[in-house]
């Protein structure tokens, strides 16, 4: 279990964690949640004890990190591409680390085996490829068996076989009753394997629910409606009291609207149909949306306008 | 936290890099070749000098002439052991790893600092008897007063120019940046300020130009420096300590 209270991070007046309470439970995947530059990386090496936080506190199984003994074998994190030295083989730098913890040697091996990487062990790891490093990364957190692990925005750099084995093996290492603690920027990633969601914004925490909650609230569901007799329809929706919006090509969007009672509707009034289809709008809108009131806000609470990192993230999310 | 895990560690870690092996392999042989070079061409000039000048005649000193330029490639070892966790991000695994700091740097500086007595005693010997060799009839021995000191002191010197540069790189990072400080430093500056008169007595406090005067067998006439060859390394002690104190210190109170 990791838990947070009151986290806090500043650089100089700049606010990179904003007052991070939240906890992390064993035995599900919890997604880390939140644009690039949200202070994602910057709680996650808080966690590890790596920067010194302003204020708050945050504790691994009740103790703070330094007071852990061989942390390698409580938490094994995963936290950016290539921290490591290059000349170094990749069995030696586990070898380095085991030594650290008194983890045996044995289970350098092991672990170079579950991440797929015993034919390359001895060579320099300055070769090895992203995909390739985010797997040697990947066993230097699984090492010393620890029952938490963290992984920041582990499918980086990985190709579709990677991300595939990544997410299986996120979701077993849950299923075995870890903590599994795993951030990305990406919404759609996050859909796939996480259960419960932590989303935070300009360092502060925007919602700490589980994920079917969180589609529940913040997904627009609305439904499609496409008909050659446009006008009488509209006609027939208002008289039952139902809104429908114009969208273009002849489309209309109900909102909240249920499609069984639009149907029966429509034959009572003899109405032909097109199209009639529950739509469900993506959870990517839904985090943006989300992620966009905390710029309104941030926005409004100061008076100097912040360069708008938020608008940097969205537009690589669209080029993505 | 054992600290002997923590040392395994760091010795795993030194052993198995390539720079380790380059830079103290060209401390041996620079120190040594150079070293020998100038005992010979001192051999040759012994004729030709004045009185004076053959009664402060050190051979032993003068087989040691190789370490102004050996010590570059300690200070290049001292400095990449330490710099290459930042310059690489392996900072973050290690301190991820080893949380207290304390028990992470100098565990590192202690493997560091025992591989570079072991290398600096080899080469001070080393150096000490192939220079005599050069030397021939000027040659000193190893049973003369004063001579076992300055070999043994050899090697110390050399460790503790490592330990300052450790701490110097623990300071500053960035292996660029310490190099670029401390090589133009030992080199020239403070060959330059321990040399020129106005800036000499100042100079001779710097840890290079008071360490080295452990090895120094025969006292140059009108020599008025105010500590012995003990002294003197205890001075060059100072320095890296207090290089040592302000690495601890930065390391502790950064965000790694």
């Amino acid at each position: 279990m990791i838990e947070l209270e009151g986290l806090t991070k500043r650089y100089g007046e700049k606010v990179a964690v904003n007052n991070l309470s939240f906890t992390v439970r064993p035995g599900i995947v919890t997604g880390f949640l939140g644009p690039n530059g949200a202070g994602k990386s910057t709680t996650m090496r808080m966690i590890l004890g790596l920067d010194h936080p302003t204020a708050g506190d945050v504790r691994i199984d009740g103790k703070h990190y330094q007071q852990l003994k061989d942390p390698l074998t409580y938490i094994g994190a995963l936290l950016e591409a290539k921290a490591w030295h290059g000349g170094r083989t990749a069995y030696n730098h586990l070898l380095c680390l085991a030594h650290s913890n008194g983890i045996p040697r044995s289970r350098v091996r092991e672990v170079l085996d579950t991440v797929g990487l015993t034919a390359v062990a001895r060579k320099k790891t300055k070769g090895f490829s992203m995909g390739m490093g985010q797997r040697l990364g990947i066993a230097a957190a699984l090492l010393g068996d620890p029952r938490i692990l963290m992984f920041d925005e582990p499918v980086n750099g990985l190709d579709p076989e990677g991300i595939h084995w990544i997410r299986t093996l996120m979701k077993s290492l849950a299923a075995q009753g870890r903590t599994v603690f795993v951030s990305s920027h990406l919404m759609s990633e996050m859909a796939l394997t996480a259960e419960h969601l932590v989303v935070i914004g300009q360092g502060r925490l925007l919602a700490d629910t589980s994920m079917a909650d969180f589609i529940a609230r913040n997904s627009r569901s609305y439904v499609r409606v496409r008909s050659p007799q446009r006008e009488r329809l509209l006609d027939v929706l208002h008289q039952a009291g139902i809104v429908a919006v114009e969208s273009g090509d002849g489309v209309l969007e109900v909102d909240g609207g249920k499609a069984e009672h639009i149907g029966e509707l429509a034959s009572q009034h003899r109405i032909t149909l097109h199209e009639l289809s529950p739509q469900q709008a993506s959870l990517e809108e839904a985090f943006m949306q989300l992620t966009a009131e905390s710029v309104e806000y941030h926005a409004h609470s100061e008076t100097r306008p912040e360069p708008p990192r938020q608008q940097q993230w969205g537009e690589g999310w669209k080029r993505g | 936290m054992a600290v002997t895990q923590v040392v395994r560690s760091e010795w795993t870690k030194i052993r198995s890099v390539a720079s380790t092996v380059w830079t103290l392999s060209l401390v041996v042989v620079v120190t040594v070749a150079l070293g020998m070079l100038i005992s010979a061409l001192s051999k040759n000039e012994f004729d030709s000098m004045s009185g004076p000048q053959r009664a402060e005649f050190d051979p032993t000193f003068i087989s040691f002439a190789g370490m102004s330029l050996g010590q570059l490639a300690m200070i290049v070892f001292g400095v990449l052991v330490v710099s290459n966790e930042y310059s690489t991000g392996m900072i973050r695994t290690s301190l991820a790893a080893v949380p207290q700091r304390g028990s992470f740097l100098f565990s590192k500086i202690a493997v560091a600092t025992g591989l570079a007595l072991l290398v600096g005693l080899v080469t001070s010997f080393a150096a000490f008897f192939l220079g005599q060799a050069m030397l021939g009839e000027h040659r000193a021995e190893i049973g003369d007063p004063g001579v076992l000191r300055a070999v043994i002191g050899g090697g110390l010197y050399m460790a503790l120019i490592a330990m300052f540069s450790m701490g110097v790189a623990a300071m500053l990072r960035s292996p660029m940046l310490s190099l670029g400080i401390l090589m133009p430093f030992f080199f020239l500056i403070s060959n330059i300020l321990g040399n020129v008169d106005a800036t000499k007595k100042v100079g001779r406090f710097l840890p290079d130009q008071a360490g080295s005067k452990i090895m120094q067998v025969v006292t140059p006439i009108d020599d008025d420096t105010p500590y012995g060859p003990w002294g003197g390394l205890g001075i060059m002690g100072l320095w890296v300590l207090a290089a040592l104190v302000g690495g601890y210190v930065l390391l502790k109170k950064r965000d790694a």
